[in-house]
């Protein structure tokens, strides 16, 4: 078993070179749809094989595997190593197996595309990436990782590069993710300055033994920080709505289940680091709610299908990281775990509605859930996944997002015994944004799948092929049986939250929140979620069954002046425009202009000019006559065996 | 009789002696042919040295160098000539102080 | 490593001299012809020192393929060109005496270096002058290299074609 696993590394990058290269050498190669899709497909549903296989032979001990010695300098060594543990495992199997469904789901999605080879090509060194950055048991090996995930994200954003506006979002996405990069090396820098090593391990052993000491705190911030990034939260999260411009299943793999969630899975494999670092956490769990709720508001005014999905994603991944904050780091990679198998299938669930949009060729926008409606009729396996996924997300028992949702919100109350502390505003927060996640949500299947229909009726849109569904039925399922892993601790003291068992020899959650628990907490807030996000999804249904369309005049005058704000996004893109973009703009424009004129090309015409000079007295060298340079070669000869033998 | 019993060095001196000569001839001599030559005795004086040394460490490593570098040195002969002879044909001259067309 | 046979010290000194003689033959001669049959002289000396080393085959192949197949070659192309002597061979100018301080300077040098090899004595049995070892060599060991020879050959071969054949319609 143990020989394979080198495999889940390579054979995703081996696919990536196969498919990618091959297609763009060979054209024959490059038109067989079928045999790219069944060799990118299998290049990452292998690897979930082998991850799978290791996961129920796991006996508890890591494995370590060594690829080999990357670069040695001093007391600097880093190899390709790998640890295999339970928490690598468990991230392992959601993003291949994932990643497989929404291979299969491409397959059928990118159809006809021109660069279908490439998008696999991109697709699988996306999986190659992640592999690094989840398996990886050194921060460079992470590192890599991190940027090569990055780099892909770029890559399938502007995909269709030459629409500019989806090759901006591309660039914004990259820039964006460069600032947390920054934090993050900069917080590999310091590790190494600090412990000597780069290893996972021997960091979280450091903080353990207490010889970090104040040090841990700003390594977990500027670990935080480059989170941000990757992981969409404030002030870094306004890349993530517009990286939708790429293809669908994109969206649904990178900047949903997978990519997105690298952030909480870093934090998560550094908990120790964080767990001694309590202000840093405070911070986390602050900005993670304010994030959480933001884009959930901003949610509730978008039109845009893939949009609204987006802001959702932020939104839950503040859900994640408030656990974070809060300590509850199992609680965390259970939400992340259940939001990939929802998230994934409402995007696919998106994609499938927008490609029969697209596809009847009278709507102006695809993707605009207004001139959609009563979709339920002609696409029955696409609307009853999306139903299904949108009552796990919005935490209605007993379907996945209930499960996870609850333990977070579970986590922040019980964080102190204080009846008015940040962690209970943030809790307050947290359960707001819950019931605004059940009404966005609501809002955005009804407007999609329900109603009237409001499209042109000369032609009706067609269900999709099965290679798109079949995905979407399996995504579904685990949407509703993924939350029985981490059963409340309510059931039995904790005995069935499997996944806690699981994870328990990798992560050390905040033991607090058990020592706060009470049978009456509990069953308090289980009651308390049920019932709002219950009443939330009836209260939004029957609105927008009652009022179609128009229900949203109603939102809107319910909100009042927050509407606009939330319909502008907060105004926070032309916020960064006004106090970064343009600032930056002029000084660059101004300034730059003069230093490129004198100084650059000053020092570039001057090099020319003392080259072109010192070529010139020396070219008399070149007599054409061998026997001079023999000559001349001759003398270097006795002049260095001179210098060997007498110097 | 001891100093006319030859040894090792006797054999590298006659060598080095050769390659001397070969590295004068080709830096005086003006026919191409005949710098061609020099190159030729260079390359053997060489070989000299190689087996020599292969016979002082009972070694097969000299020996096939000697066998390799025999070998280039008759592809380098074919090709060199076939130079020499467009270069004459151009030319009707192989002096190579007229062969200077390299010059800045 | 035992003293050298007398057979050998003969051997030694006849072929030394002679090939000496024939490559200074080499450097003095304005007779291109003359030059190229002193160099003859000068490789069957040098065949002949192999075989006072033991090495039968190289001795062997030297005649073969210097003295026999290179040489030949040579007189060929020397023959075919028809070129006037070279005149100047015994003149004196800066670059000329340059060339003989250097040369003699690089012996001079050399001789430091290998000054330590004066104690190893040249006798004795050497394993791989015969056929049989390096036929074995050549065909495990070296197997490789000899394969990679044969397209050194055949690329020397195509390339002198192409090289010396005339370019009729190469113009217009």
């Amino acid at each position: 078993m143990e020989a394979l696993l080198p495999l889940v590394i390579l054979l995703p990058l081996l696919g990536s070179a196969l498919v990618g290269l091959g297609g763009f050498l060979a054209p024959g190669f490059r038109k067989n749809e079928s045999l790219v899709g069944l060799i990118a497909t299998a290049m990452v549903a292998i690897p979930f094989f082998i991850i799978a296989a290791a996961f129920f032979q796991f006996d508890g001990t890591p494995i370590q595997i060594s690829l080999f010695s990357w670069m040695q300098a001093g007391d600097l060594n880093i190899s390709f190593s790998y640890e295999i543990d339970q928490l690598s495992l468990l991230m392992g199997m959601i993003v291949t197996g994932v990643g497989s469904l929404i291979h299969i789901y491409s397959i059928g999605y990118m159809h006809g595309d021109g660069g279908y080879y490439k998008f696999f090509g991109y697709l699988n060194l996306f999986i190659f990436a992640m592999n690094n950055l989840i398996f990886g048991d050194n921060f460079v090996v992470m590192f890599l990782g991190w940027e090569g995930v990055g780099l892909c994200s770029y890559l399938l954003i502007g995909f269709w590069y030459k629409d500019m506006p989806k090759a901006i979002a591309a660039q914004k996405a990259f820039i964006a993710n460069r600032i947390g990069d920054f934090a993050m090396i900069i917080a590999m820098i310091m590790v190494f300055n600090l412990i000597g090593s780069l290893n996972f391990s021997d960091l979280n052993a450091a903080v353990a033994d207490g010889s970090l000491g104040d040090n841990a705190m700003w390594i977990s911030l500027l670990i935080f920080i480059a989170a941000t990034g990757k992981s969409a939260q404030i002030p870094l999260f306004v890349w993530l709505p517009d990286a939708m411009a790429g293809p669908t299943p994109v969206s649904a793999l990178i900047h949903a289940a997978t990519m997105v969630t690298s952030g909480i899975y870093l934090v998560a494999r550094l908990n120790p680091v964080f767990s001694a670092s309590p202000e840093v956490m405070t911070i986390i769990v602050i900005v993670a709610a304010l994030t959480a709720v933001v884009a959930a508001l901003i949610a509730i005014a978008q039109n845009d299908i893939k949009k609204v999905l987006a802001y959702s994603t932020v939104s839950q991944l503040g859900f994640m990281f408030m656990a974070l904050g809060a300590g509850a780091y199992t609680a965390a990679i259970f939400h992340v775990m259940t939001h990939a198998f929802f998230k994934a299938c409402l995007f696919l669930g998106s994609g499938s509605v927008i490609h029969a949009m697209e596809h009847m060729h009278t709507v102006e926008d695809p993707q605009d859930i207004r001139t959609m409606g009563g979709l339920r009729k002609y696409m029955p396996a696409t609307s009853t996944t999306f139903w299904i996924s949108t009552l796990a997300i919005s935490g209605i028992i007993p379907l996945a997002g209930f499960f996870s949702k609850d333990e977070i919100l579970t986590s922040l109350f019980l964080f102190d015994e204080s009846a008015f502390s940040i962690y209970k505003i943030v809790w307050f927060v947290a359960t707001l944004t819950a019931v605004l996640t059940a009404v966005y949500m609501t809002r955005l299947t009804m407007l999609t799948f329900e109603g009237k229909e409001r499209f042109p009726d000369t032609k009706h849109p067609h269900e999709s092929p099965a290679s798109m569904t079949i995905p979407l039925w399996i995504l579904a399922a685990l949407a509703v049986v993924g939350g029985f892993l981490g059963l409340p601790y309510l059931i039995g003291h904790g005995e069935f939250h499997l996944l806690n068992h699981w994870l328990e020899p990798v992560i050390t959650n905040n033991p607090a929140i058990e020592e706060n628990a009470s049978f009456g907490k509990e069953i308090f807030l289980i009651l308390l979620s049920t019932l709002l996000a219950i009443g939330a999804v009836f209260f939004t249904r029957n609105l927008y069954r009652k009022h179609g369309l128009a229900a949203d005049a109603k939102v809107k005058k319910a909100f009042g002046g927050l509407f606009r704000v939330m319909e502008g996004k907060f105004f926070l893109d032309e916020l960064y425009n006004a106090i970064l973009i343009k600032p930056f703009m002029s000084i660059g424009n101004r300034a730059l202009s003069w230093f490129d004129n004198n100084i650059v090309d000053g020092a570039v015409n001057g090099s020319g000019t003392v080259v072109a000079n010192i070529g010139e007295s020396f070219r008399k060298l070149q007599s054409g006559l061998i026997s001079n340079y023999l000559l001349i070669i001759t003398t270097g000869v006795v002049a260095m065996l001179g210098y060997l033998i007498f110097g | 009789m001891d100093l006319l019993t030859p040894t090792i060095l006797s054999y590298l001196t006659v060598s080095l002696l050769m390659f001397a000569i070969g590295t004068i001839g080709v830096m005086t001599r003006r026919n191409g042919i005949v710098v061609f030559m020099c190159i030729e005795l260079m390359l053997n004086s060489v070989n000299l040295a190689l087996v020599t040394f292969s016979h002082m460490w009972d070694n097969p490593a000299g020996s096939m160098l000697v066998f390799f570098v025999m070998c280039v040195a008759a592809a380098e002969a074919v090709v060199g000539l076939a130079i020499v002879i467009s270069i004459f044909r151009n030319k009707q001259d192989i002096d190579i102080n007229h062969v200077n067309i390299f010059k800045w | 490593m035992e003293a050298a046979t007398t057979i050998q010290t003969v051997l030694f000194w006849t072929f030394s001299v002679l090939g000496l003689a024939g490559a200074v033959g080499l450097l003095f001669n304005r007779n291109a012809v003359y030059a190229a049959l002193s160099l003859v002289l000068n490789f069957f000396s040098i065949a002949g020192l192999y075989l006072s080393l033991g090495a039968e085959f190289l001795a062997a192949v030297q005649i073969l393929v210097y003295a026999g197949a290179i040489m030949v070659l040579f007189l060929f192309v020397i023959m075919l060109l028809n070129m006037q002597e070279e005149k100047g061979v015994f003149t004196f100018d800066i670059r000329r005496g340059a060339a003989f301080i250097l040369g003699f300077a690089f012996v001079a040098e050399m001789m430091v270096v290998l000054k330590g090899f004066w104690n190893h004595e040249a006798g004795g049995e050497f394993t791989y002058g015969k056929v049989e070892p390096i036929g074995r060599a050549l065909l495990t060991d070296y197997l490789f290299p000899f394969e990679m020879i044969s397209i050194v050959l055949i690329a020397a071969l195509i390339g002198a074609i192409l090289v010396a054949r005339r370019h009729t319609h190469q113009e217009g």
